[in-house]
């Protein structure tokens, strides 16, 4: 699966818990950047389950700290 | 050094901040003296107790505190050991066969704390390779005996059937996995709809868990909880629940008809390396239990005095968690922490202890001011307790205006 479309796509479901109207980038941080707690975190994460049909173990999230990170996650968990 | 304590120093700030309004601590309550299961004793002011979870009012119940001090005088303090080793007494044989009497089932296990018993049966039962799939707003415990075990562990969104139906289609068929649901959710009172998701997780080869904490001696025809009042004895597969509710005093277990049950016993660590209950605290668990079979009396008014409260609540113009008196729990809605903590302060100060739960107790955004009542309470307590509620948020509006 290609990442492109992919990151591309995060970052339009991101956008709506962007509070702060920051700028998105592969570096952005979840926790420090979009300061997202952790039940934010949790609807971004059914949103993303549902977008790629795909199951995120709550287990892999704790690596997870930037956007690049998710979206290389994403595509990995797609196959 | 680097102090470890400060990465909590966020935490400590809004605390203060929140001290340094001038309210009571909600977090930092003490009883002085318990006249009932309904009134204390808390800021020298005798207080409606609004908010215990003491459902059954069986914590001042004569049997239970005859068999506590009888059991406290034959078995001493404490067992000073865990169950499989020097632990085990007369009176934690007793609890378990009342347990299993009380829920029909083969075998039940009893932990020292609710808390244990999910942490321990969520982590044992589900191991490496398994699939856990749990409900978005499950209880800390269940999260927390998550992290404990070596599970995958996926999240569905609350009360969502189909979210649950496309999670668990998302998994490896030959997989084990465990649906965990929750008769009661503890935050809003709302109920699940376990005949759905239950037949979701048969659907899909899943054994399911219901914590029935909230719902144990009024839900269903025996008082087993939600899942015995939807008909679902023979499906699910295990159900938790503990003693700090309507059994009131404190320990947790786990009932079930699984032939192989009893072995969770040696494998299971927070239920083998850690003490079990006093003896006394086991014998006053089984003499509640064993009234609870028979407490219809009990339970009929603890719904009716739940119905009222949340009708006399919404027609005093407060914001309902729930449309309809779902549980014994009948949660205020309030819109920021601000305002419910205000709220909260004027309660106490009228004499009205309930809950303040904020996230991430709760899900999130929502604030609220938690009741529940015992079936000790009175339909002329309600009344008070609502005219509280008014009064309270009358002196709110003057202050503000002020």
């Amino acid at each position: 699966m290609d990442r492109a479309p992919v990151y591309a796509r995060l970052l339009e479901l991101i956008e709506p818990f962007n509070k702060k109207g920051i700028a998105l980038a592969e570096a952005t941080s979840f926790a420090d950047d979009l300061e997202l707690d952790s039940l934010t975190v949790m609807d971004l994460v059914a949103n993303i389950e549902d977008e790629w049909d795909i199951n995120m173990p709550l287990n892999i999230l704790p690596d997870l700290e930037t956007i690049g990170q998710l979206a290389d996650a994403v595509v990995k968990l797609k196959g | 050094m680097t102090d470890l304590l400060s990465k909590f120093d966020p935490y400590i700030a809004e605390h203060k901040g929140l001290l340094d309004t001038g309210v009571n601590d909600p977090f930092g309550v003490v009883m002085t003296k318990v006249l009932s299961p309904t009134r204390a004793v808390i800021n020298g002011r005798e207080t409606i107790l609004v908010g215990t979870y003491n459902y059954m009012g069986m914590t001042f119940d004569e049997d239970v505190i005859a068999a506590g001090k009888k059991a406290l005088e034959e078995f001493g303090a404490g067992s000073t050991g865990s169950r499989v080793l020097n632990g085990t007494f007369a009176p934690h044989i007793a609890v378990e066969q009342a347990l299993k009497d009380f829920y029909g089932t083969k075998s039940a296990i009893v932990f020292s704390t609710g808390y244990q018993a999910n942490l321990g049966m969520v982590s044992t039962l589900a191991g490496k390779g398994d699939y856990i799939v749990l409900d978005a707003d499950s209880h800390a415990s269940i999260y927390d005996g998550c992290k404990l075990g070596n599970a995958e562990v996926v999240r569905f969104r609350h009360n969502n059937v189909e979210d649950l139906d496309k999670r668990l289609g998302r998994l490896p068929a030959e997989a084990g996995k465990l649906v965990i649901l929750e008769g009661v959710y503890s935050m809003l009172g709302d109920i699940a709809p376990l005949t759905e998701m239950v037949a979701v997780a048969k659907k899909h080869n899943a054994m399911t868990l219901v914590d029935e904490a909230h719902a144990m001696g009024f839900f269903g025809k025996h008082g087993r909880g939600v899942y015995e009042e939807q008909g679902l004895e023979s499906e699910v597969d295990f159900v938790v629940g503990t003693f700090s509710k309507s059994v009131g005093t404190v320990g947790g277990f786990a009932v079930s008809n699984h032939p192989k049950f009893e072995i969770l016993r040696l494998v299971c660590n927070p239920y083998r390396f850690t003490a079990s209950l006093p003896p006394a605290v086991a014998a006053t668990a089984e003499a509640s239990i064993r009234k609870l079979m028979t407490a219809q009396a009990k339970r009929d008014n603890l719904w009716a005095v739940s119905r009222k409260l949340h009708a006399g609540l919404k027609a005093a113009g407060f914001r309902m968690a729930t449309e309809t008196p779902e549980s014994a729990i009948i949660a205020v809605l309030l819109p920021d922490q601000v305002s419910t903590v205000a709220m909260w302060h004027q309660l106490l100060e009228h004499g009205i202890y309930c809950n303040m739960s904020r996230p991430p107790a709760t899900p999130a955004g929502i604030f609220l001011l938690r009741c529940s009542l015992s079936a000790a309470h009175t339909l002329a307590d309600v009344d008070v307790i609502v005219s509280r509620f008014v009064q309270a948020r009358e002196s709110l509006a003057t202050m503000k205006a002020a």
